[in-house]
């Protein structure tokens, strides 16, 4: 569950989130779309309380938020193995060096084969590919069980089997466990056949719904302040801006053209 | 060599190794090697000033280290945090030549600043160094976890008293702690290698961050106990034999790691 409600962020001279409302129900797996620069870690943050707000109000429901940052600095020397990446999910912020514990080893061990990387447990984690490294991460955010789960642009610079795969373990989390995920994209063409919430964010204002509502042409024209068309081609959708739109195209150069498909 | 005089030696220098050991671990792990490098440089006006004031010697790195943490926190905020470390490194070092060109006449203990007398070490100097440095290791291994942690993103630490911020001034405090105590040991130039060689090496060696951190400081242990037995032998500064292992343990680490990481091509 979570619960945004008149949310305004702002840092000096730039107000980033301006009015931003929506409500996910548990389960939900919503897709936080926007451009570079639209606020998306900036909001993500901002639920986490790593940022305070102007204005507005937050609630993420009981048992914790599981994140999973957008910039991960995987030297590829650190000496630190995938299981121990997992491990410092449940204790990382604890005092002291950690002593062997039999019981954190099974939750490790069941989180790693939860996500599907038992194989590669004992592997260095700079030595993985992209993708094996955000499964490790959403493992790291999993473990303590938390039922709201954040990640910041977790697809980008991945390969296509990667993010489908990605794709694919967050929509089992979601439909076997119930988590509510909300995952920032620039792109959300890869998201539609598994979300069923989207949160678009564009010059500071937000409109949010289920996948149908929000990707109109009456709705993004609305949001982006001039006319936006979106295509129906052999049941995919194309957002492009409309003809007559060239008065705006500097900024248009800034803005998405999705492809999209809407099943 | 092992006379009573000696062991005050030996105890002094494998506490300066464990501890430079613990603060290389997580300076290599964090990337921080340029505050690593800036610190102890910034560090050393502040024994000279010290020479020349004719105050306690430990007592003037204290001084000069926390005033280069200080820069370079202070300096930090507004962005770009290898400016600030530069920064602060150029004042501090504009303020050591200061220092040195009316110290002439002391050459000998500049000397042994710049390159480390470990067998120089004054008796009132000892109980300081000690306590300093099992201060500065036990606070290293309280915050092992958060560090580790921090260096995959700072965003993760949730706890409300452990900020990223206040993370990183406690470890520049640490680092400057270890610094200045190491500094009269190995010398202000070659502090940064013995923070920077063992840690390279032992991370190439094993992925197991205990294990690392362990292997961090048995090496920097055998660094120093051989270099001060070297420098006993060879009457050449300790500070030679140590930046020379330092060099050796990374070369060997990155040998061990390169020979793991090799796959034999199949054969096609
Ligand atoms: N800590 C910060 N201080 C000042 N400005 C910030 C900070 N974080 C983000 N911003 C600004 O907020 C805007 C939104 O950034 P961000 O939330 O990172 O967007 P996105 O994640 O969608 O790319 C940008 O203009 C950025 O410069
Ligand atoms: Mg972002």
């Amino acid at each position: 569950m979570l619960t945004v409600d008149s949310l305004s962020v702002g840092f000096p001279g730039n107000q980033v989130l301006q009015d931003v409302n929506f409500h996910l129900p548990q389960g939900s797996f919503c897709g936080l779309i926007g451009t570079n620069g639209s606020g998306k870690t900036t909001l993500l943050r901002t639920i986490l309380g790593l940022v305070t707000p102007d204005k507005g109000k937050i609630e993420t429901g009981v048992g914790g938020i599981g994140y999973v940052p957008q910039k991960i600095q995987l030297d590829p020397f650190m000496p630190l193995r995938a299981r121990d990446v997992v491990a410092l999910g449940i204790d990382g912020h604890h005092l002291g060096v950690p002593l062997p514990s039999p019981s954190r080893r099974r939750a490790v061990d069941s989180m790693l084969a939860e996500v599907g990387a038992t194989e590669f447990a004992n592997r260095r984690v700079g030595d993985l590919s992209g993708g094996q490294q955000q499964r490790i991460m959403i493992a790291h955010a999993l473990v303590r069980g938390p039922r709201l789960l954040l990640l910041d642009e977790p697809l980008a610079n991945l390969d296509i089997r990667s993010v489908a795969e990605v794709i694919a373990l967050l929509h089992k989390l979601v439909v076997e466990q119930k988590i509510t995920v909300l995952l920032s994209a620039h792109d959300m063409n890869p998201l539609l056949p598994v979300m069923n919430q989207i949160v678009y964010l564009a010059h500071g204002r937000s409109v949010s719904g289920a996948v149908e509502e929000v990707v109109r042409s009456s709705v993004l024209s609305s949001l982006y302040g001039y006319h936006i068309d979106v295509i129906q081609v052999h049941g995919r959708v194309l957002v492009v801006a409309a003809v007559g739109a060239e008065a705006r195209t500097t900024e248009m150069a800034h803005e998405p053209v999705h492809v999209t498909s809407i099943p | 060599m092992l006379s009573n005089f000696m062991i005050n030696t030996w105890t002094v220098a494998s506490l300066v190794a464990i501890t430079a050991g613990l603060v290389g671990f997580f300076t290599v792990i964090r990337g921080a090697s340029f505050a690593a490098h800036t610190i102890p440089l910034s560090t050393f006006p502040g024994a000279a000033a010290a020479v020349l004031l004719g105050v306690n010697q430990v007592l003037g790195l204290i001084v000069a280290a926390s005033l280069s943490v200080i820069g370079i926190n202070a300096l930090s905020r507004r962005g770009q945090p290898d400016v600030a470390t530069a920064m602060t490194l150029v004042m501090m070092l504009g303020l050591g030549t200061l220092c040195l060109s009316q110290i002439s006449q002391y050459s000998q203990q500049v000397y042994a600043l710049l390159f480390g007398q470990v067998f120089g070490i004054s008796q009132a100097s000892i109980t300081p160094i000690a306590v300093i440095d099992i201060f500065a290791a036990g606070a290293l291994l309280m915050l092992f976890r958060p560090l580790l942690l921090s260096s995959l993103s700072t965003d993760l630490l949730q706890a409300r008293y452990l900020t990223a911020t206040r993370l990183n001034l406690a470890f520049l405090i640490i680092l400057a702690l270890a610094s200045a105590v190491a500094l009269p040991v190995v010398g202000a130039l070659l502090v940064f290698s013995l923070m920077v060689g063992p840690a390279s090496a032992a991370r190439n060696i094993t992925s197991r961050p205990v294990l690392a951190m362990g292997l961090t400081v048995l090496i920097s242990l055998f660094t120093v106990w051989t270099a001060i037995v070297l420098s006993y032998v060879t009457n050449w500064p300790v500070g030679f034999f140590v930046g020379g292992f330092g060099a050796i343990a990374y070369s060997a680490g990155r040998g061990a790691l390169r020979i793991r990481r090799w796959k034999p091509s199949p054969i096609s």
